[in-house]
């Protein structure tokens, strides 16, 4: 097995649920527990398949971010506004995404459950990789969202810890009463958490779609939303902490793609190595990890 | 001169009561305003509505001479008020820093300009002699370094009046004096301070002025100095009070308590308790004293079973609790006054009737199978709100709507009823006026008399002293004094408390 292949593939495996883990950081430092980020993603990766297929590429990605964007709104509403339980709201956008994208699907290209190829971004080549063979997958087409998202990491861990905007964002995810009492709009931080959230999960998605497969179908997302969520947690609610842990998860699915060509275990064993991976962490690794103190908790403006 | 603060005839209704009656209050410039009353007599709310969280239902304030509206807690600090909560509103993972200057940050284009902010902050702790590390998080320093931030918070948004309510609550004897420096430095320098609290004698040791309110309405003001203790405390509850406590000797009986070399260890790993061992005979009272947060709370924890012990042994009538659930340790005739009332006492959003059966719902008395015996749960509780005087509108109340004092004795009333032969009693007075405080000073010796085990845990070195027929100083996780009252002076118990010279633990 060629290990520079390997690991070119866990990058491409690692960068959905490193975006869609770096929106959930976002939401869930603002005190939104946001599962319906698989939701995000799978409207994501419809509609920027559809926008791809009809205006480019470039499109495509735009009207992505928006339909994440429009399902963060309706959780946002749902659960900051009115306060909804935001396991039930999240809940409830998955199915909504699902449903839709079905029924959009049907109606615009005639076929429930895949469109036709859609075009993807120019790919980048690293010039003189052909003089490294070794290292030739590693450093030839990689798409522009590879490196995008990489970059999201370090500007992330800035405007977390460093901004203004960073500093109330957790300030509202730690103890609203008390950043509100200080003249933060909790409202307004908690609705950016979530709709940023929404955005990247949406961009996720389409890369999903244009990138990675060329052509939406359905039910690609395989439950990168929830792993995302995962690898959130096993980060620690951090940018960087969310990288790593994606890459672990994207490892182990790559791992699985490539041992199945040969070997003896059931193909389906194989397949859900990233799923008990994603439990085993889970289990063993949560009590360690530290979420916002008020995490999952709607703010209710209760004069004292 | 113009006052600082002048109130005219506000009114405020919560359902069922009238918090505050047509009030009438003027606060000099550069004064120190105590507001004294007993539990549920509106100080709270008064403050409230000056810090913007509650609007009057009628009346006006004017500050500065200027008539004002205060809509809000930001609307309030504009107008120069800053309010530094009973509750401290504080985020316990941000640093020191990042709690002062949230909400009002200084600058450096989208980011925050650390150094500046820090700067300033340094500054404002100069000038006003406040000793504090920036940098370190609030989950890491004491409360009374706590109380400091929350301070530091409004003078860093410019207050020129600081309201504090019961400010000295939660510290300990040396903290307190520190705050009063610090009160005084403020005072110096023109600040005006209203501030509110139940112990007598810090109120006339550093107000100016004090407002006696009772049921919501000012019955009274008084100057120190022109007033004994005794006289104010007969003006805020309307008849003489007794202040000196009467303590019968006893003849201790049987150990009913007996803790062994006991050691906890944190969720961290941390090891919080370091071997402690003391016994609690019948008809007695073991006093702990000590500086909170030296493990106060987990040795209490680990008797009612909250917490693992880690090695040695709890024994209640000679049974080893190892392995018991609460609720088993309580069917032991266990009771427990926790400290915090808000996270272990009480569920706040429930009602009074609610909390006072809680933990009890499943006797015979309020249950058959499969329902709870309402009338029954609600006539008991009727009973206990007048035996304990609990000021409520309803036994339907939440009890997150009651005052401070009151939520404490929902607490007690629930604790003591079921006759325990143990009692772990976690600083049950704190927040409590005068004649609660009276109280239950006199319940804890009653139940004392009738050959009860009573374990009292208490930051209050007076209280300690008062009750208790032995005393162990905690320091660190350990008792590293233990004596009996009248056999050292407050000063030396003082000293203990932060640590003091080593002395042997009798007994060991
Ligand atoms: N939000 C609320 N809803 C209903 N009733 C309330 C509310 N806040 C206070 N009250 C009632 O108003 C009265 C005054 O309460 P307040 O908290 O001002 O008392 P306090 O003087 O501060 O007492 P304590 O010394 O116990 O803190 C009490 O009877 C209390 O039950
Ligand atoms: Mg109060």
């Amino acid at each position: 097995m060629h290990l520079a292949e390997l690991l070119a593939s866990s990058f491409r495996m690692a960068i959905p649920i490193l975006l869609t883990a770096l929106g959930a950081v976002y939401s869930e430092r603002s005190g939104v527990v946001n599962i319906g980020l698989e939701g995000m993603m799978i409207v994501g990766s419809f509609w920027g398949a559809l926008g791809s297929y009809f205006y480019g590429p470039y499109v495509g990605f735009l009207v992505a971010m928006l339909a994440g964007i429009v399902l963060a709104i309706i959780h946002a509403i749902a659960s900051v506004t009115f306060k909804v339980d935001q396991i039930v709201s999240g809940v409830a956008l998955n199915i909504l995404a699902y449903g839709s994208s079905r029924f959009m699907s049907q109606a615009i290209f005639k076929m429930a459950t895949t469109t036709p190829h859609v075009a993807g971004l120019v790919k980048i080549n690293i010039p003189g990789a052909d003089s490294v063979p070794y290292l030739k997958p590693l450093l030839t087409g990689i798409s522009p969202i590879i490196i995008i998202t990489i970059l999201l990491v370090p500007i992330s861990e800035f405007i977390i810890n460093r901004t203004v905007f960073g500093l109330r964002l957790r300030a509202v995810g730690e103890n609203p009463l008390a950043a509100d009492t200080l003249g933060v709009n909790v409202f307004r931080m908690k609705y950016a958490g979530v709709l940023i959230s929404g955005m990247l999960a949406g961009l996720a998605g389409a890369y999903l779609a244009m990138e990675h497969t060329g052509m939406y179908v359905e039910g690609m997302t395989q439950g990168k939303g929830y792993i995302a969520l995962a690898a959130m947690i096993f980060g620690n609610w951090t940018p960087s902490g969310a990288l790593m842990a994606s890459l672990l998860f994207g490892f182990a699915e790559s791992l699985s793609f490539r041992v199945v060509e040969n070997s003896f275990i059931p193909y389906q064993f194989i397949k859900m190595i990233p799923y008990m991976l994603t439990l085993i962490v889970l289990a063993g690794f949560v009590r360690k990890s530290t979420p916002p103190a008020a995490d999952g908790v709607p703010y209710e403006r209760n004069a004292g | 001169m113009i006052n600082a603060v002048e109130v005219k005839n506000i009114t405020k209704r919560f359902p069922g009561v009238t918090a505050n009656d047509r009030i009438n209050l003027e606060i000099k410039r550069g004064e120190i305003h105590a507001i004294v009353g007993e539990n549920g007599a509106g100080k709270s709310t008064l403050m409230k509505i000056l810090s913007g969280l509650y609007q009057p239902d009628e009346g006006e304030i004017y500050i500065f001479g200027k008539k004002a509206v205060i809509s809000s807690p930001v609307k309030a600090i504009e107008m120069k008020i800053g309010m530094v909560h009973q509750h401290f509103m504080l985020i316990p993972r941000f640093t020191v820093l990042e709690n002062i200057i949230l909400g009002s940050e200084i600058r450096a284009g989208i980011s925050i300009d650390n150094k500046k902010a820090k700067k300033i902050v340094e500054d404002l702790c100069s000038m006003y002699n406040f000793s504090i590390n920036l940098d370190s998080r609030v989950e890491n320093i004491s409360i009374g370094q706590a109380q400091r931030v929350e301070i530091l918070k409004v003078l860093f948004r410019g207050a020129d009046i600081l309201v504090l309510d019961e400010p000295t609550a939660v510290l300990a004897p040396q903290e307190v004096k520190e705050l009063f420096l610090n009160l005084r430095r403020l005072k110096q320098e023109g600040k005006t301070i209203v501030f509110i609290s139940h112990k007598l004698d810090e109120v006339l040791d550093i107000a100016d002025r004090i407002t006696v309110l009772r049921r919501g309405r000012v019955v009274g003001s008084a100057v120190p100095g022109e007033i004994t203790k005794e006289q104010l405390a007969r003006m805020m509850v309307g008849k003489p009070v007794l202040i000196d406590l009467k303590k019968r000797e006893t003849d201790p009986g049987e150990v009913l308590l007996s803790v062994k070399n006991l050691r906890v260890k944190d969720p961290g790993g941390k090891s919080v308790l370091n071997g402690i061992s003391f016994e609690v005979k019948g008809g007695e009272i073991f006093g702990i004293a000590g500086i909170e947060g030296n493990g106060q709370k987990e040795l209490a924890e680990a008797i009612i079973g909250l917490v693992n012990i880690d090695s040695g042994s709890i024994k209640i009538r000679n049974i080893d609790i190892k392995g018991l659930s609460v609720n088993q340790i309580r069917k032991m005739k266990v009771a427990y006054i926790p400290e915090d009332r808000h996270k272990n006492g009480l569920v706040l959003p429930m009602k009074v009737w609610e909390n006072e059966i809680m933990g009890f719902q499943r006797d015979d008395k309020f249950y058959k199978k499969p329902l709870l015996k309402l009338k029954s749960a609600q006539d008991f509780t009727r009973s206990k709100i007048r035996e304990y005087s609990i000021s409520v509108s309803s036994i339907n109340q939440a009890v997150e709507d009651l005052s401070g004092g009151n939520q404490q004795k929902v607490i007690l009333a629930r604790e003591l009823s079921e006759n325990p032969d143990v009692i772990i009693a976690s600083q049950p007075t704190r927040g409590l006026d005068i004649g609660a405080t009276e109280f239950v000073h006199e319940q804890l010796l009653k139940k004392r008399d009738e050959g009860k085990a009573i374990l009292l845990i208490s930051a209050d070195l007076e209280e300690v002293l008062a009750l208790s027929d032995r005393v162990g100083v905690m320091y660190n996780g350990s008792i590293i004094a233990e004596f009996k009252p009248g056999e050292i002076t407050l000063e030396d118990v003082g000293i203990y408390m932060l640590g003091g010279p080593e002395k042997k633990v009798s007994g060991e």
